[in-house]
């Protein structure tokens, strides 16, 4: 077994982790976690993908880079919905 | 030929709601965002008008799709943009309910204060739903989906109630994981053939056993956002606690876009992997999304609900697509691609009917809601008076959804039946016919009720802080509901769109 399907194959492993996590949690900032492994699952895929030539592939590169900014907005914005709906909540037993 | 005039047009239809978004963002006056939104959607009309123009006419109808390599780098580096006979039905869909949602919303949010945030999210969205019908790089599509995804669960948050926040989370949830799917297949289909083109994949891909890994993955990916029976939890609550004009974008267009790219990749690009079965099992989820929809609806106790759990019945409708693709023994190769090309026509109807028909409904469920401040149906007794335009155009677009003639949900309803007989599935007939009573059943007991006078004459239908709509709210709707029926009798305008490009 190379090294990059090492990588390929303990992706897939992650992937299926945060799947998991996803699905079988209730937490939602253990769900938003969840995500997060699932995304970092799928980059070691395309980093695997990258280094299988003889030189390295610089598009899967370019697709993990833009897979981070993505994964870093939708958990920026999940985050911010929790943090509101906890808010919301504390003023109704406030009130 | 002015083939390069076209593709050249093709970027405008991703950059005019960029702009808008921008210039939303910069001119923070109530005035100017209006302007900018009525002018992008202007010069979107203009565009999409000069394209539509620009396509050949009947005798052409083999040309490839037109492309646009952005930058001028090709494939397989560069990202392309392509337009065909389906994508440029979708684009010109698109804009036509984006500039009567456009007017729509602004008498919606001319009171509110989440125009401010409205109107650069509304064009944002449009962007991305533009971009993602012209992509031709399945990476690209990851990107649109995101824009789309990110836009539309920002706008579901607009109420700011915790409802809808909720709601807003969990669309997000879904979203994120539905596109981390569709990643995860996007990595495997690079590692196998080492493109992202959408026509260098279709050429190279084969069956095997990643592409049916990566066919599973896209599938489960994009049926969780298009949410279709029983990936479909997210939708009602979404869809039913947004505001008015967004409901009516996500339910016309956002699942809409998502249904195109599952079309895309089962028909064309990974075609050679698709399996009968697999057309089977899509064709069950659908059916049981009919049904299951249908009788949600009928149960729902809110307005928005219950319109909300319809889209659930007709996305269903749109997966009956996949079992008419199923190739039988002995039937040859240009038999089945006239089958193709009929079952791409008939839910390509459906989608249009279903998304003028759908957004007219939620425009008048949202007339209501201004009006009274609740969608609860059990309290709508003798509403027709009061609001005699919006309960019209809901009982327009409500019989175009059950497929009364002669609107275009009955035209779409007609062109499936006869792909199902052709194709000998006698029991899709049974589930389509079944789904348009439950429909009939769900929006007369709506109607029944506006149009009856209440019981006792002291009943108080109308609350004392009843607001009357400006009559262009309701005017907007009854011109989407006015749409279905105006395509019941055009029929061959969106078969002949179709055709163009091989259709696929």
């Amino acid at each position: 077994m190379t090294q990059a399907m090492l990588y390929a194959v303990f992706g897939i492993v992650l992937f299926g982790v945060g799947l998991f996590g996803v699905l079988a949690i209730a937490h939602v900032m253990k769900k938003i976690l969840a995500i997060n492994i699932c995304g970092v699952g799928v980059f070691m895929v395309f980093i695997a993908n990258a280094s299988s030539g003889v030189a390295a592939d610089f598009v899967p590169h370019a697709m993990v880079l833009t897979g981070i900014v993505v994964a870093v907005a939708g958990t920026a914005m999940a985050l911010s919905l929790v943090v509101r709906i906890n808010a919301l909540e504390q003023q109704e037993e406030d009130a | 030929m002015p083939i390069s005039d076209v593709s050249s047009l093709l970027p405008l239809l991703v950059a005019i709601p960029l702009t808008g978004a921008i210039f939303s963002v910069l001119i923070n006056s109530k005035h100017g965002q209006v302007l900018t939104g009525l002018l992008a959607a202007l010069s979107l009309v203009l565009v999409i008008c000069a394209i539509l123009l620009g396509l050949p006419s009947e005798g052409l109808q083999s040309t490839a799709a037109f492309r646009y390599p952005l930058a001028g780098w090709q494939a397989p580096l560069g990202i392309a943009l392509s337009l065909d006979g389906f994508s440029a039905l979708l684009l010109t869909l698109t804009t036509f309910l984006v500039t009567v949602l456009t007017f729509y919303s602004a008498y919606y949010f001319s009171a509110s204060p989440a125009r401010v945030r409205f109107w650069p999210l509304w064009w944002l969205l449009v962007a991305g739903i533009n971009a993602l019908f012209l992509s031709a790089d399945i990476f690209n599509v990851y990107v649109t989906l995101e824009i789309i995804g990110l836009a539309a669960v920002a706008l579901v948050a607009l109420s700011g109630n915790k409802a809808g926040l909720t709601a807003a989370l969990r669309y997000l949830l879904v979203g994120l994981l539905g596109s981390l799917c569709y990643l995860m297949a996007v990595a495997l289909l690079y590692h196998l053939y080492g493109t992202l083109d959408f026509a260098q994949l279709a050429a190279k891909a084969d069956s095997n056993p990643l592409s049916w890994a990566a066919l599973a993955l896209i599938t489960v990916g994009l049926v969780l956002k298009t949410a279709l029976v029983p990936l479909h939890f997210w939708l009602p609550h979404a869809h039913g606690s947004a505001p008015a004009p967004v409901s009516a974008i996500l339910s016309a267009l956002v699942v809409k876009a998502s249904f195109y790219l599952l079309v895309r990749f089962w028909m064309e690009i990974l075609a050679p992997a698709v399996t009968n079965d697999a057309l089977m099992l899509l064709g069950i989820l659908g059916g049981l999304a009919i049904l299951w929809g249908c009788i949600q609806a009928l149960r729902a106790t809110r307005l928005k609900l219950m319109v909300a759990y319809s889209t659930v019945a007709q996305i269903g409708y749109l997966f009956l697509l996949f079992p008419l693709l199923m190739s039988a023994e002995g039937v040859s190769e240009s038999q089945l691609a006239a089958q193709h090309q009929s079952a791409l026509a008939a839910v390509s109807y459906f989608i249009v009917a279903h998304a003028c028909a759908k957004a007219a409904m939620f425009i008048a469920a949202g007339n209501i809601i201004h009006s009274l401040g609740h969608d609860d149906i059990a309290k709508l007794q003798g509403m027709a008076k009061y609001m005699p335009l919006s309960l019209f155009t809901f009982a327009i677009a409500g019989g175009s959804l059950i497929g009364l003639p002669p609107s275009a949900g009955f035209i779409a309803k007609w062109l499936m039946l006869n792909v199902a007989i052709d194709t000998h599935q006698w029991w899709w007939v049974v589930i389509i016919l079944t789904g348009g009573l439950l429909a009939a059943l769900a929006i007369f007991r709506v109607l029944d009720l506006a149009f009856i006078k209440p019981e006792h004459a002291s009943e108080q239908v109308v609350p004392d802080n009843w607001q009357k709509v400006p009559v262009a709210m309701p005017l907007s709707g009854l011109a989407l509901a006015l749409c279905t029926m105006a395509l019941g009798f055009n029929a061959d305008l969106i078969i002949d769109l179709i055709m163009i490009g091989g259709g696929e």
